[in-house]
Order: C-alpha cells, then sequence, then structure tokens
C-alpha cells in the first residue's frame, strides 16, 4: 500500500512538473537572443582533428553513423572517424578537475546541440567522458555480492561452495 | 426498404463534457505514468527480466483484439448481407478504429525507447511478426477508414461491398498476426501453438461484441434514443455462440497439451498448481467470463434485461482480460525448460515460477488506452453521423412491425 | 583529396594494430601454457587451448568463413565457482542495484540436479549465438541480428525496447536495461530502455583476443571453457568437439548454437 501511495504521488510530481516544464519552455522562447554555446576547444593544440573545422560541423553526424554502422555490423574497428575518438580530445576536465557532464550545456556534444535544440541520442549508452577519467573502484562488487549470496541460498546443501 | 437515418450526437450537455474531461483527466493521468516509468527505467513497474511483458501489454493485446472485434457487426451487414445490422456498421467501424488506436498507443508508451517509433517505422526486419503486425495495424486504418468513408459518402457508396469484404478479410488477417506474437514462440512451453491464431479470433469476435453492446446501450441510453429488444436479442445470441467458441478453444488447447506428456509440466502449473494464475484461470476467465455469462444469456428470465445484458458484457470483458492475462503473465511465469529432465537451480531465476506484481503507473497507462478509445468515440459521434436516429424494433426490423 | 590521405595513413595504422594483436596472442600463449594441466593436452600437441582467435585485418569486414564458438566441459565446471561471471561483469562494467529481478546478467552459473540419477553438476549458461537465432528472427527493427561470423549481437542502436527478443529466448540469455547508466565501458555500451545480452566479448575478439570468461576460467586454471573457430577443422575447439562430441542445450530447436556443452550425462 505505501508503494502504491509513492508511486501515485511521484506520479502526480512527474505530471506537475512536466506541465511546468512545458510552460517555461513557452515563456522561455519568448525571449531573443540566446547566447551564442561556449565550445571547449582542446587544450593540447598539437594534435589535429581528422577534417577541418567546418567539415566537421556539417559532417561529423555522417562519419559517426558511418562508422557505427560498419562496426556494429561488420566488425570494422580502428577508424579515425569515431564517437570515442571525438570524445578523448573534447572532453577534459576544467580548472578543478570537474567533467561537465553531458546534462550540462557545457559538454562539448551539449553545448551546440542544445542552442540548435537538435537531439543527441549517443549518451544514454555511450560514456560521455574519456575512459580514463571514469573511477572504477569494486564497481561489481554489489553484483557480485548479490550473486553469490543467491548461488549459496540455492546451494545451501552443497559442500565447499567458493566464497 | 426505408432509408436509414443518420445523427450525430448534440454533444453541448454538462454530461457529455463532464465525460470527455473524466476521460482527459484519465489520459493526462495516464501520461504522467509514462514520463513516470519512462524517466526512471522499468524498474519502477513489476516487469522485470523475468515477466517482460506485463500489464500494458494485457491492456494493449486486449485492445487490439477488440479492435477486430468490433468490425463484426459490420462484417456481417456488409460480407454476409444481414439488413438488421446495417444501420450500426458505423458505429461498429468508428469503435474497431477506436480500440486499435487506444491499443496501439499503451504498447507504444511502454517500449523501452518510445522516442524511437520513428526507427521502428523505418527499418522493417520481415521475418519478424512484430514487424508484419506494424503493417497489418496500418492496413486495418487503412481499410477501416475507407470502408467508413464509403458508408458515409454518397459518392463512393458504390464501392461499400468491396470495401467492406477487404475489411473483413483484413481484420482475421490481423488477429491471425495477434496470435502468432505468441503461436510462434518456440521457446516457451504455454505459447508455441498454431492454435492461437484462430483462438484470437474467436476471442477477438466474443470481446469486441461484448465491448459494442455495452457502447451502443450506453449510448442510446444517455442520449434518450430508441433502442429496441430485436436487434439486441440478436446480438445476445451471437455473442453466446462467440462465448462457446472461446471455451471450445481454450478446451481443446489444454486437451492438446495433457495429452503430449512434454508438456504435462506447464498445464500441471496453470491448471492446478499456479496459485493466483490458477484462480485466475478458473475463477476470472472460465466461470466469470465464460460460463456465467454463457448461462445468463441462454437463461429464459431475463430474456429482454438490459441490466442483465451489460452484466453479460462487462463479465465477458472481465473473462478476457483474465484470459490475456493468464496467456501473458502465467505463460511467462512458467520457467523455460531449458534442461529438460534436471532440477535446476540459478542466480537468475532459473528453474523457478516468477512471480509478478503490477505496478499502478502500469495499470495507469492501460487504463489511460481505454480512456483514449472512448474519448475517439464520444467525440467522433458528435462531429460525423454514425448513429442511426432510431434502432427501435420497427426500423430495425420491418417484418417485425407486421 | 584529404578524406583518402587519412584512409591510407589509417590503413597502415590498422595493419600494424592487427599485426599487434597476433605478435600479442604468441606472447600470451607461453603465460597460459604455465597454468594449462595435461589433461587439458590434445596427443601431447599445442597445450593451449584457445589459441585460435581472430586474425582477421580490422578493417576488412567480418564473413562466414568464421564461426566462432564456445566449449564448456561441465565436469571441470566447479559449483560456487562464478569466475566467468565476474571476468564477464568487470568487462561489460556491469553493476547490480540490489534488484536482482531486473539486474542484468550476461552470463549466469547454474546449478543442475538429475531428476532420474541424481547425478549433479555446474554450469555457465550465456548467450548460445545460434545461427538461426529466434532473437534475431522476432526483432521488429533487426537490432537483434547475428553478425556473419556467428556471433549474436543487438544493435542497441536502433533497438526500441520492444522486449519480444527476451520472449522468443529459449535460454532467458536477455537483460533488459530498467534504468540510466553511466560512465559504460568503451567496448560495452549499454543504455536504459534497450536489450543486451552476452556478445561473446566481440570487441575482444575482433581484435584477436578471447571473451573474458575464457580467459578467466583459464586463467585461474579450471579450463572448462575452450574459445574457438567452429569451422577451422584444426582449432582445438573442432578437435575436441570430433573426439568428444559436445551437446546443445534445447538441440530439439535445431537451432545450431554456437555454445556447446560436454559432460551432461544425465
Amino acid at each position: 500500500m505505501t508503494r502504491f501511495l509513492r508511486q501515485t504521488a511521484v506520479m502526480v510530481y512527474a505530471l506537475v512538473g512536466f506541465s511546468l516544464l512545458s510552460a517555461s519552455t513557452l515563456v522561455g522562447t519568448a525571449h531573443a537572443g540566446t547566447p551564442f554555446p561556449d565550445i571547449h576547444e582542446p587544450t593540447d593544440k598539437s594534435v589535429k582533428c581528422i577534417q577541418p573545422e567546418d567539415v566537421m560541423r556539417r559532417e561529423h553526424m555522417n562519419y559517426i553513423l558511418h562508422e557505427r554502422d560498419e562496426t556494429m555490423r561488420e566488425g570494422i574497428r580502428g577508424e579515425p572517424e569515431s564517437l570515442a575518438n571525438c570524445i578523448n580530445c573534447h572532453v577534459e576536465p576544467d580548472e578543478n578537475g570537474e567533467i561537465a557532464g553531458i546534462e550540462t550545456d557545457q559538454h562539448f556534444c551539449s553545448a551546440c546541440h542544445e542552442y540548435t535544440a537538435v537531439q543527441i541520442d549517443c549518451f544514454q549508452c555511450h560514456a560521455d567522458r574519456p575512459q580514463k577519467y571514469i573511477k572504477r573502484n569494486s564497481h561489481t562488487s554489489s553484483l557480485r555480492q548479490q550473486l553469490q549470496q543467491t548461488l549459496a541460498a540455492s546451494n545451501a546443501a552443497d559442500k565447499g561452495v567458493k566464497q | 426498404m426505408s432509408k436509414i437515418e443518420y445523427t450525430s450526437l448534440e454533444g453541448k450537455s454538462p454530461a457529455y463534457f463532464g465525460f470527455l474531461g473524466a476521460l482527459a483527466f484519465v489520459i493526462l493521468l495516464a501520461l504522467g505514468a509514462v514520463f513516470y516509468m519512462e524517466h526512471e527505467g522499468h524498474h519502477v513497474t513489476g516487469m522485470n527480466n523475468q515477466i517482460v511483458w506485463g500489464m500494458p501489454h494485457v491492456f494493449a493485446i486486449f485492445l487490439i483484439v477488440a479492435a477486430s472485434g468490433a468490425l463484426n457487426v459490420a462484417s456481417i451487414a456488409s460480407v454476409f448481407r444481414k439488413k438488421l445490422y446495417e444501420p450500426m456498421a458505423r458505429l461498429s467501424a468508428l469503435l474497431a478504429i477506436a480500440l486499435l488506436t487506444g491499443g496501439l498507443v499503451v504498447l507504444l508508451l511502454d517500449l523501452g525507447r518510445p522516442d524511437r517509433l520513428i526507427v521502428a517505422m523505418t527499418y522493417y526486419n520481415f521475418k519478424s511478426i512484430f514487424a508484419w503486425n506494424i503493417i497489418l495495424y496500418t492496413g486495418f486504418f487503412g481499410f477501416v477508414g475507407a470502408y467508413l468513408w464509403t458508408m458515409m459518402d454518397h459518392n463512393v457508396y458504390k464501392y461499400k461491398p468491396y470495401a467492406g469484404f477487404a475489411a473483413f478479410v483484413w481484420r482475421l488477417i490481423l488477429t491471425t498476426g495477434t496470435g502468432s506474437i505468441f503461436g510462434f514462440l518456440v521457446a516457451r512451453s504455454a505459447y508455441d501453438a498454431a492454435l492461437m491464431a484462430p483462438m484470437f479470433i474467436v476471442m477477438s469476435f466474443s470481446f469486441g461484441l461484448a465491448i459494442f453492446l455495452l457502447v451502443l446501450m450506453a449510448t442510446y441510453k444517455w442520449n434518450n434514443m430508441e433502442l429496441g429488444d430485436v436487434v439486441l436479442n440478436r446480438l445476445r445470441n451471437l455473442l453466446g455462440v462467440f462465448v462457446a467458441g472461446v471455451l471450445y478453444f481454450t478446451a481443446v488447447y489444454h486437451l492438446t497439451n495433457l495429452y503430449a506428456t512434454q508438456h504435462h509440466g506447464v498445464e500441471k502449473f496453470l491448471l492446478l498448481e499456479g496459485g493466483v494464475f490458477t484462480n485466475i484461470f478458473w475463477i476470472g476467465e472460465i466461470l466469470l467470463g465464460g460460463i456465467i455469462p454463457l448461462i445468463l444469456i441462454y437463461a429464459p428470465g431475463v430474456k429482454n434485461c438490459r441490466t442483465t445484458l451489460g452484466l453479460i458484457c462487462t463479465l465477458i470483458i472481465f473473462g478476457g482480460f483474465a484470459k490475456i492475462y493468464t496467456i501473458l503473465i502465467a505463460g511467462q511465469a512458467y520457467p523455460l525448460e531449458i534442461f529438460p529432465g534436471y532440477e535446476v537451480s540459478s542466480s537468475f531465476y532459473d528453474g523457478v515460477v516468477n512471480s509478478y506484481t503490477p505496478s499502478l503507473p502500469e495499470i495507469m497507462l492501460g487504463l489511460g488506452g481505454i480512456a483514449m478509445t472512448l474519448f475517439i468515440v464520444a467525440f467522433a459521434l458528435k462531429v460525423l453521423r454514425f448513429l442511426p436516429v432510431s434502432l427501435a424494433d420497427s426500423v430495425a426490423d420491418p417484418h417485425h412491425a407486421k | 583529396m584529404k578524406k583518402t590521405e587519412n584512409k591510407t595513413i589509417n590503413n597502415s595504422r590498422r595493419d600494424f594494430l592487427s599485426k599487434a594483436a597476433v605478435a600479442g596472442t604468441i606472447t600470451i600463449a607461453p603465460g597460459v601454457l604455465l597454468h594449462s594441466t595435461s589433461a587439458h593436452a590434445i596427443d601431447g600437441d599445442a597445450t593451449d587451448l584457445n589459441t585460435s582467435v581472430s586474425t582477421r585485418p580490422l578493417d576488412q569486414e567480418v564473413s562466414s568463413k568464421n564461426r566462432w564458438g564456445m566449449l564448456i566441459d561441465t565436469t571441470k565446471c566447479a559449483t560456487g565457482c562464478t569466475d566467468c561471471v565476474d571476468a564477464c561483469n568487470e568487462e561489460n562494467g556491469l553493476i547490480g542495484h540490489n534488484r536482482p529481478e531486473t539486474d542484468a546478467q550476461y552470463i549466469r552459473k547454474v546449478t543442475l540436479k538429475s531428476k532420474s540419477t541424481g547425478h549433479e553438476l555446474s554450469l555457465p549458461l550465456m548467450c548460445q549465438h545460434c545461427e538461426t537465432a529466434p532473437c534475431a528472427d522476432v526483432c521488429p527493427t533487426g537490432a537483434s541480428f547475428v553478425r556473419a561470423d556467428g556471433i549474436a549481437l543487438v544493435d542497441k542502436h536502433i533497438c526500441i525496447g520492444c522486449r519480444y527478443c527476451m520472449m522468443a529466448c529459449p535460454y532467458k540469455a536477455r537483460s533488459f536495461v530498467h534504468e540510466d547508466v553511466k560512465n559504460q565501458k568503451l567496448s560495452a555500451p549499454r543504455g536504459k530502455g534497450t536489450v543486451e545480452a552476452c556478445t561473446m566479448c566481440v570487441t575482444r575478439v575482433d581484435n584477436g583476443g578471447i571473451p573474458a570468461c575464457v580467459e578467466a576460467c583459464t586463467a585461474e586454471n579450471h579450463n572448462a571453457m575452450i574459445f574457438g573457430d567452429l569451422k577451422d577443422p584444426n582449432s582445438p575447439i573442432s578437435i575436441e568437439l570430433k573426439k568428444h562430441g559436445g551437446k546443445q542445450l534445447r538441440s530439439d530447436l535445431a537451432l545450431n548454437t554456437g555454445v556447446r556443452y560436454q559432460g551432461m550425462n544425465e
């Protein structure tokens, strides 16, 4: 019953939040002149992008899409036109060592995409930052623990269960 | 034969707007539920890696099956040339379209990625029964829409028999497709039966007609329009045949399984030891949804009683939900038989009966689909002339008056 | 054009990569050899049973000349051991949320007890990488597909999350992502609302490696899993299969699975 009530509450909140959000968007668009996006330039100037800036601006999605299908379906790997390569150069920590995630408008991708109101469908599955900035300490411990608990329970009669 | 006169609802009464408002509120709640489920992820629902299809699919499949059945009355009129059903053909086709819309909206909004509707429409795997169904649904809208057009526009009236026949054939294919979603699943013991397709067709006859009758009676009663016993009794007898048909197919399905030793496990689960599933099967599907309506339909004492007919239809709809719940949820709850001859245990619920507790957002989404259907019907009845001015006995059956 | 220049540079880089990958496996082999027990030796030949790996240059597409598969010897698989499962979770960045009913499991340990003889055994169960996969048949968008070299995958770019593949899979091999995912592994992208399963560590395999589960099982000296090319008659997996055979799970469905089991004598 508490679950029932909790879910009702959350749904009502969601509904109210959604309506407010829509309303605020409508009001927001009434203001003219959104500031130009702040796009992060890679700090390492010795590394060149695979194509000039104007080409990348127009074509990046085609490059990524082409690479995506070749890699996914045909196993062709190591092409330079990959999302991971974009992220590796263009997403860096700021002075405080913090990385602006894709949900902010500071992220290299979202800065432009929010400005142009084009939805990105990459980062629900792909990491929004280079792997070297992702800390992974004991990240599977919870699942492992849970697995072993279940296993131990189901094999309670078994001798010599390995911990 | 006299020409049938049609009318639209005035739709200015507070009751009408109150009804629309109430439906809109349910739809809004359902949208809130969808927003919540999609934002949080499906872990907030009762569905999981064991029961992958839950309450939204029960509602969606019920509505889609019923949609095809709601076209019954129109088909009988145009394909089998029964004059009595002719005046109700427009309402029948409208209800069919509305039910399918409601069902599809529920199905779509439960997807893991409903934002990828465009992907579903542009990438087709032609070996997939689901992909066939997408084509079948779209075709249904097209055929029934065209059929409605030929019924309502005098310029194309002459094409009505062809449009009616095409819609009739298409709805049979459509429900074959819906049944085959389960019938072609070789992996699970409760599915993998060619019988699913014809069983779903008979189910559609029964559920669709029950809904049609309820909508018909409610519309005529609330708008003080005349609806005679001749029409209702004919439909009621037809309903009896369909209910018996569903019971027959259910019996054959289980008897086939009971004969094969391989399927004894799943049958024992469904019929005897499945706990809540067994109860839903015997009490919900068989007793309340089959036997009691059948008795009431043919009971002589309540022949012209509208309240009883309403109760019968409600019971059939309830039993229909129970039936689809049993097929869908109980079918998934029974563990996969990956290792015949072995007792199985694992961390991933192998070898155990899976449990399912429907969550509020799921049910809300399903109810939203029903509200959507009724909203479409109520709104369409106001803007176009779907309803015969009178369905009194003298109008429906001229011989009756003599 | 600039684009072509890039391509040529890139080709040489790829050549280097694929060569490095081959070299890598050769150097890895002796290390593995140390762990191998004599019980695994095939007629006194190579003792590493996982030497059959991809040598395809990465700029060429996969072909049906290879069929990647696994052979699992259940007599060597210990009840309660989860080394393969741990390695899989590590490799794919699978994190539990203390919700066992919705948490993803690409590979799981199953304990079996024969109803007629009481014989007990334990085995890892994952996507069986069927040749004619039911998941690929039923998928409305074609997101579920079997690669030319026999690896069954989900193209999450076009998965709409309908879960029909989960209904169709006879092995319960698939999981649905029930919540938001962040900081995914580079080789294991995964996200809310799509279906996922064992990929046979496709990125490792393409780079001339072996799946993480097989690697862990071998490294821990259990040697219950062999990975290799089923179409190469000289690969250790093919030789072992020819010698002792291997069972397909649900062989009645005639799916021609890429994963085979030994030691399942009821």
